[in-house]
């Protein structure tokens, strides 16, 4: 397909060669989660007619600069270009449905319909990037997949298959009452409003100094309303892959319902995923999201993903009424002091830390992890929930919050 | 109320494309001009104002803090030889400081003294809703201008979201309706630079309509340029060592994290206490580390062994 070499014959006809393979790679970006509009692809075949493309690199600058809209594109841009133009360590994503079924029962029972098959074939067939030191050695060690391990590995753990409308519309419906009702509070601090309780004095009079003076239009203040905004960092390595589908759902129903909510998927690194999660749609936003996280169910580096988050998230996504909710079982492979220190930066951020553990349930489990260990000082609240309905008896806690 | 209607000398669209293609710089015009107004640019930059100019986009720029977003523009602004207009954006800003105001009280004046000479009130009304009574802010100045402008709205992020709304439109149409005035079109459409310190995270439609650089702290090479081009009297060996030990302490954990204006701080100071060389003299190195370290927490993890330590390294 796209990732062909360019053969003898094709430079015929040069230029419409270029403008396919364009169109192509406008399609592939479209696929890695980059936003291309018909604007984009217009303007890139500007950029092709024009005499920056003399330069080998000068291509590449150009549509950087074009496509790209927010730093984690930048950072993905130059693979994904090397990737397209030069064949250059890509792979193709691996078909869905026959690994899956082997290595994950339990989320097998959860495969519904046929319509669901049908979309996993139908689906992605363009490649994805790979990290060069994976593919020297992939699939020659069944053992990495026990435990922690630091490799990333393959989008095995399919979003797509834990479409189930029930199961579905129960996580929304318990976000929405928890949306309903973790207080709202009103601050002290006021803005100005088309309506309101009180005049705002100065601006009453800056206003009217074109009636001469005369108050005819009143500017109003009213007190901020600070709803509170719930961040959502959900651990999808291996050894929580029996219980990501509830979350992932559950977190479906928080963006949805929240007036302010941010999600965040972390294996051995972090992905900020709200806006694939936002589409209203759910099969739609879990394929996105199947898109996005690459290299989940493979290790842990929660010390690594959660310094990402304190360096490049935490600044945009947490402000003063900030409830920050993690979900891991706590099985690090980075070391415990790291997380001790991210776990604290955190908290120096933001209001209150929730732990979601689904292990505490467990009975040969103990906070041993050594990083949980280390993290622990600095949870406000840390709670066992391992499905939707250990999930809605914490209900209580999280509304005290 | 009578609408005296201003149609100002808008280019129309093929004429003003015509213009954009003659105007297009090369990549390494750009690069060389940048340098002359003493900014070293990386290698992406250039290429994203070309597009610029070749695609009449806004360019959206994020970084750290001191990474140099806001002397983008102004170089950009040196390389065409135009005028630089800013907004500084604040939460709360709004379009009576961000694009036009009438004078009232030149209006209010005007009318008091017209009053006793017993002036016909149409006329007085049409006097004072012309041009002399109307204050420019940076976005009707940009688009007012003759010599495409470049124009910089600074940390868009900390704007309203309703701000951002407005100034898309802005972005796209190019014109401005004053209801006592008519439309004002651009007649020049300026350079538009925005820069995000991501406080907030900016709306999609934004995001699209911009092109997108993100600047980096300089790498060693980059950053010896920087020093030798804003520090006169400093020697390359010099920069050189201040470089790899701003590397050094940009990878340490540090809480503020120093961009290239304390960088060049620490060059002046250095060069100003007569240093020649970094491994002659550790303690004045240690001494003066404050201009990069700009926390009291930052500072006291600096210890003069750490300073020692990231000093071997330099050599």
């Amino acid at each position: 397909m796209c990732c062909l070499p360019p053969e003898a014959g094709d430079f015929g006809d040069a230029g419409t060669y270029l403008a396919e393979r364009l169109t192509t790679f406008m399609r592939t970006l479209r696929n890695n989660a980059f936003a291309v509009g018909l604007k984009e692809s217009e303007d890139a075949a500007r950029v092709l007619a024009s005499p920056l493309v003399a330069r080998p690199t000068g291509l590449r600058s150009a549509l950087k600069a074009l496509v790209c809209a927010r730093r984690s594109d930048w950072l993905k841009f130059d693979e994904v270009f090397d990737a397209f133009w030069l064949g250059r360590g890509m792979r193709r994503v691996v078909p869905l449905t026959s690994r899956a079924q082997s290595s994950k029962r339990t989320e097998r029972r959860q495969l519904s319909g046929p319509e669901v098959e049908q979309k996993t074939e139908a689906g992605l067939g363009e490649q994805v990037p790979a990290s060069g030191e994976e593919q020297n050695d992939s699939g020659s060690s069944p053992a990495r997949m026990e435990g922690a391990s630091r490799r990333e590995r393959l989008a095995e753990t399919d979003f797509r298959k834990i479409h189930d409308p029930k199961a579905i519309a129960e996580a929304h419906a318990l976000a929405a009452r928890l949306a309903r009702r973790m207080r709202t509070r009103l601050s002290r601090r006021e803005r100005v409003r088309a309506k309101g309780r009180r005049i705002d004095m100065r601006r009453t009079i800056r206003r009217n100094v074109s009636h001469g003076g005369v108050p005819i239009e009143l500017v109003w203040r009213k007190r901020k309303r600070k709803p509170l905004r719930l961040v959502v960092l959900l651990d999808a390595s291996g050894s929580m892959s029996l219980y990501t589908a509830v979350f992932v759902r559950f977190i479906h129903g928080v963006l949805d319902n929240f007036r302010e909510a941010e999600a965040f998927l972390f294996h051995t690194r972090l992905v900020h995923v709200s806006n694939a999660m936002r589409e209203k749609d759910a099969a739609r936003a879990l394929e996105r999201l199947s898109l996005l996280a690459q290299g989940v169910g493979g290790g842990t580096r929660i010390g690594e993903s959660l310094a990402t988050f304190n360096r490049w998230h935490a600044k945009s996504v947490i402000h003063s009424r900030t409830c920050v909710m993690i979900i891991s079982d706590g099985y690090d492979t980075g070391p415990p002091e790291a997380m001790a220190v991210e776990m604290q930066r955190l908290a120096k951020r933001c209001k209150r830390i929730v732990w979601l553990n689904p292990m505490i349930g467990w009975d040969d489990y103990e906070p041993s992890a050594r990083g949980m260990q280390a993290a622990l000082p600095h949870i406000d609240l840390f709670a066992t929930a391992h499905n939707l309905k250990s999930l809605a008896a914490l209900e209580p806690y999280l509304v005290r919050l | 109320m009578p609408k005296a209607c201003f149609q100002h000398g808008a280019i129309s669209g093929t004429q003003g494309a015509h213009l954009r293609i003659a105007m297009t710089l090369s990549r390494e015009q750009i690069s060389e001009r940048l340098a002359a107004a003493g900014y070293i640019a990386d290698r992406e930059l250039p290429v994203a104002l070309q597009l610029m100019d070749m695609l009449g986009r806004p360019l959206l720029l994020e970084g750290e803090a001191g990474v140099g977003k806001t002397e983008v523009a102004k170089a950009l602004a040196a390389v065409h030889g135009t005028g630089l207009i800013r907004l500084q954006c604040y939460e709360g800003l709004d379009q009576s400081t961000a694009l036009y105001e009438w004078n009232y009280q030149r209006q209010l004046l005007a009318i008091r003294a017209r009053e006793s000479s017993g002036a016909d009130p149409r006329t007085v009304e049409q006097d004072i809703f012309s041009e002399r009574f109307l204050l420019e802010r940076p976005l009707l100045a940009a688009i007012r201008r003759d010599d495409r402008p470049v124009l910089l709205i600074d940390e868009i992020d900390r704007a309203d979201e309703e701000f951002e709304a407005f100034l898309l439109e802005l972005l796209s149409d190019f014109q401005v309706s004053i209801p006592e005035l008519g439309t004002i079109k651009a007649r020049s459409i300026p350079r538009v630079v925005l820069t995000s310190n991501s406080t907030r995270e900016l709306s999609d439609a934004l995001r699209r309509r911009c092109l997108y650089h993100y600047v980096d702290y300089p790498d060693v090479e980059r950053e010896t340029r920087i020093i030798l081009t804003r520090v006169p009297g400093t020697a390359t060996a010099l920069a050189l060592q201040i470089a790899r030990m701003v590397e050094g302490v940009r990878k340490e954990e540090v809480k503020k994290v120093p961009g290239v204006a304390e960088t060049l701080d620490w060059a002046a100071a250095l060069v100003g206490l007569d240093v020649k060389n970094l491994q002659d003299d550790p303690e004045t190195v240690h001494e003066t580390l404050r201009c990069l370290l700009k926390t009291q927490e930052d500072r006291a993890r600096f210890t003069t062994e750490v300073s020692a330590r990231l000093l071997g390294k330099v050599a």
